[in-house]
């Protein structure tokens, strides 16, 4: 499904990603791990899309497409879905509107009408139960005055709302308490099948207690350094990352 | 929000649809250019008015030439030339109709566009029509349904006819024709408005509505609105407009004038687009509207307005809270976009004792353009215990644009208590990139953030109005980013 090769990216100059690889198919959960700084994010927003971040080489294909040359939105509208480590503000935007126009954008870019308003009731009916989300939540303004864990919890919920095909969840266990991560784990596990891939990006191992990964790789300096199974998340938690930098020397 | 209730969730899903801009040609009875006594005699006899409504418009003639065009708001364009313009423009079939088949064709046409049907629909819809094309109302609705009430809604040129001693007792008490320039030169030639009157302890079931709009091209439109509460009485009233693409200046020089009489409440609401201009700044409406409204005793105003057109606009919508506990509101959002130019916003003065007033102005510039806020609140010597709370929010797209405020205040009583707060901010990048990542292009997040910004607004609109003006800015506002 995401086919990304020697990939290179900068910032303000400044590089970042120097010579990614990493492959992920349908079905699969892949964890990526790896110190403050490493460039996790970076990725994250890479194959997002975000302009600031400048591609220098390599490539990024999602099912043979090359996502380079696809706007923002039109990588979601192919099914790439961002769960952000810092979600903005939209102050007098309800999360209802918002997911609605998300979810109608992107039915329009397929050509296909909006979604009858009694599908997309049930639908929320449906997804907000899954996450126990309390109605009255829809109703607020997207991302105002929440909590660290409501905001990740939101982030989620419009994962489960749009169905992407690939899931990227850039430390959304941060800020959630331990009864909230169950929650959202449980719901990232429902929505999981075998036509939709995960990436969890995570620095502890306590989500991935309930999001098993099949693959889980150690990113430092702007490289995979390491990969290895669910264990290999056990032995990084037990160790820390010094000892991979050590390896690498 | 407090509550968040099924029925809301799914009030907030159901697609709304909007219609808009389009010209109709309808053969009209145009007066020659220019601005004289004579013409203004004309215009008094073609509507077949009283002696003592032409004696008041010339009164207001012999004042307006007098006078100067004002320069102290913050716009910039070419003086109209007053001398340039017809002063009259009627539909040709001035119909005196008994059923909807003699209306012409083309003008239902226009109704059906337009969204308002003159027939059953409407009234399940709960809203009476009064349609002004060009100057002559053309059609009244729900006359006989508001008339059980004792309810008076009607032009204004049939109100001078059939209930002089209201118009006669009331026109010209919140503005004078001396009040402003363009207040007089209205009050010289208004050729149609409407008029409403709500009689004691009424409480007008329906919203009132009025689509004004420009039709034919040069001719200047002066409405003159009168709406009086009675003791006790409520109404809402709803004045939108929706212009046809032109290409030369249009000038627009409304007067509204609102009375509340003793605990009586008015709600007035404002969508407002006429034609802005193209993108190069050619073109477009000059909107100097004159809107005042005075509050007795235990009485509220609540004007509420949402501005996309014109090419300039010099509009202040105002409250006289004369008695005392009276309430006035002010909810406002202006957007401009291009080479528009708003200056507008309220002035609240406070008369009388424990007088309360709100202001809410929402100001969002794009491209070129320049949008102003210049409110002022007058605490007098005698309103005691007097309170104000003003909030002003601009948002700004791009590096080109001006948003300015100018909040005066003038406090005669100690006792007063105002407040003041305003903020100025722009749309990020994060916000959206945020949006895009879930599949929002960028021009419809920015919609979709305008909305948000201007919710507090919003939600002051009736619901019919309140979708039509969310439309409206994200229309307003295309092409505003490269
Ligand atoms: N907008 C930015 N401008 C400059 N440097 C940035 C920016 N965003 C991230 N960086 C830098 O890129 C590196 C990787 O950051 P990030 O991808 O957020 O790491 P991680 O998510 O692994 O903690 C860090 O050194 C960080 O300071
Ligand atoms: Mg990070």
């Amino acid at each position: 499904m995401l086919k990304i090769e020697n990939l290179e990216a900068e910032i303000d100059g400044k590089a970042i990603l120097k010579g990614l690889n990493i492959e992920v198919n349908a079905g699969e959960v892949h964890a990526i791990m790896g110190p403050n700084g490493a460039g996790k994010s970076t990725l994250a927003n890479v194959i997002a899309g975000k302009e600031e971040y400048e591609v220098t080489g390599g490539n990024i294909e999602l099912n043979g497409e090359d996502l380079n040359e696809l706007a923002p939105e039109e990588r979601a509208h192919n099914g790439v879905f961002l769960s952000f480590q810092y979600p903005v503000e939209i102050p007098g935007v309800s999360v209802t509107n918002f997911i609605k126009t998300a979810i109608n954008e992107t039915r329009k870019a397929k050509g296909l009408e909006d979604m009858p308003a009694k599908d997309m009731l049930k639908m929320i009916r449906e997804k907000s139960e899954l996450l126990e989300i309390d109605r009255k939540f829809l109703g607020r303004s997207l991302n105002e005055g929440f909590s660290g864990g409501e905001k990740k919890r939101n982030e989620i919920f419009q994962m489960a709302m749009l169905e992407p095909k690939l899931a990227i969840l850039d430390e959304t266990d941060s800020g959630l308490d331990i009864d909230a991560l169950r929650i959202v784990a449980n719901g990232v596990n429902k929505l999981k099948s075998k036509d939709n891939a995960v990436i969890v990006i995570t620095h502890y191992q306590r989500l991935l207690d309930y999001i098993v990964p099949d693959f889980v790789h150690v990113l430092h300096d702007g490289k995979i350094v390491k990969t290895g199974d669910a264990s290999l998340a056990l032995e990084l938690e037990a160790k820390g990352y010094d000892w991979i930098k050590q390896e690498l020397v | 929000m407090s509550k968040y209730t099924e029925e809301q969730l799914e009030e907030e899903l159901k697609t709304q649809e909007y219609k808009y801009g389009f010209y109709t040609d309808i053969e009209s009875d145009t007066f020659p250019v220019g601005l004289n006594e004579d013409v203004v005699r004309a215009i008094s006899k073609k509507k077949n008015e009283p002696e003592w409504m032409t004696e008041w418009r010339l009164e207001a003639f012999r004042v307006w030439e007098q006078m100067e065009e004002p320069e102290w708001a913050n716009v910039h364009y070419e003086k109209p030339k007053f001398q340039d313009i017809a002063y009259y423009s009627a539909p040709k079939q001035k119909p005196k109709l008994n059923s909807l088949d003699e209306v012409d064709p083309d003008l239902l046409e226009t109704f059906k566009k337009l969204g308002i049907s003159i027939d059953e629909q409407k009234k399940l819809a709960n809203v009476a029509v009064d349609i002004v094309m060009d100057s002559v109302s053309v059609a009244t609705t729900f006359k006989k349904t508001l008339g059980e009430k004792g309810i008076i809604f009607m032009p204004i040129s049939e109100a001078i006819q059939e209930h002089p001693e209201l118009v006669k007792k009331y026109l010209g008490t919140v503005v004078p024709t001396k009040d402003n320039f363009y207040a007089a030169l209205n009050s010289a030639v208004f050729s149609d408005g409407s008029f409403c009157y709500i009689p004691k302890g009424v409480k007008c079931p329906m919203e009132l509505s009025t689509y004004f709009r420009i039709n034919e091209g040069g001719t200047g439109q002066f409405e003159r609105t009168l709406v009086v509460a009675d003791k006790g009485s409520y109404v809402s009233y709803l004045e939108g407009c929706t212009a046809p693409m032109r290409d030369e200046n249009q000038l627009h020089a409304a007067v509204v004038e609102l009375i509340a009489l003793d605990d009586a409440e008015i709600k007035y609401s404002t969508v407002q687009n006429w034609y802005p201009g193209n993108k190069e700044g050619k073109g477009g409406v000059y909107n100097f509207v004159t809107k005042r409204g005075l509050c007795e005793n235990n009485a509220k105003i609540s004007w509420t307005q949402v501005e996309t057109g014109s090419a300039v606009t010099w509009k202040y919508p105002s409250c006289i809270l004369k008695g005392n506990n009276s309430v006035g509101e002010f909810y406002s959002i202006a957007v401009t976009n291009n080479f528009q130019q708003a200056d507008t916003g309220t002035k609240m003065i406070h008369l009388g004792k424990n007088t309360k007033s709100t202001i809410i102005s929402k100001g969002i510039s794009a491209g070129k353009s320049q949008n102003s806020y210049r409110g002022l609140v007058q605490i007098n010597s005698r309103a005691e215990n007097a309170r104000n709370f003003s909030q002003c929010d601009s948002l700004l797209m791009g590096n080109e644009c001006g948003a300015h405020t100018f909040p005066y205040i003038e406090t005669k009583n100690k006792s007063a208590q105002i407040e003041h707060e305003a903020t100025t901010s722009k749309i990020g990048e994060d916000q959206l990139f945020y949006c895009n990542q879930r599949g929002i292009d960028t021009e419809k997040a920015i919609a979709l953030i305008v909305n948000g910004f201007s919710k507090e607004v919003l939600n002051k609109l009736p619901m019919e109005f309140a979708v039509e003006a969310q439309k409206l800015l994200e229309i307003s506002l295309e092409g505003s980013v490269g």
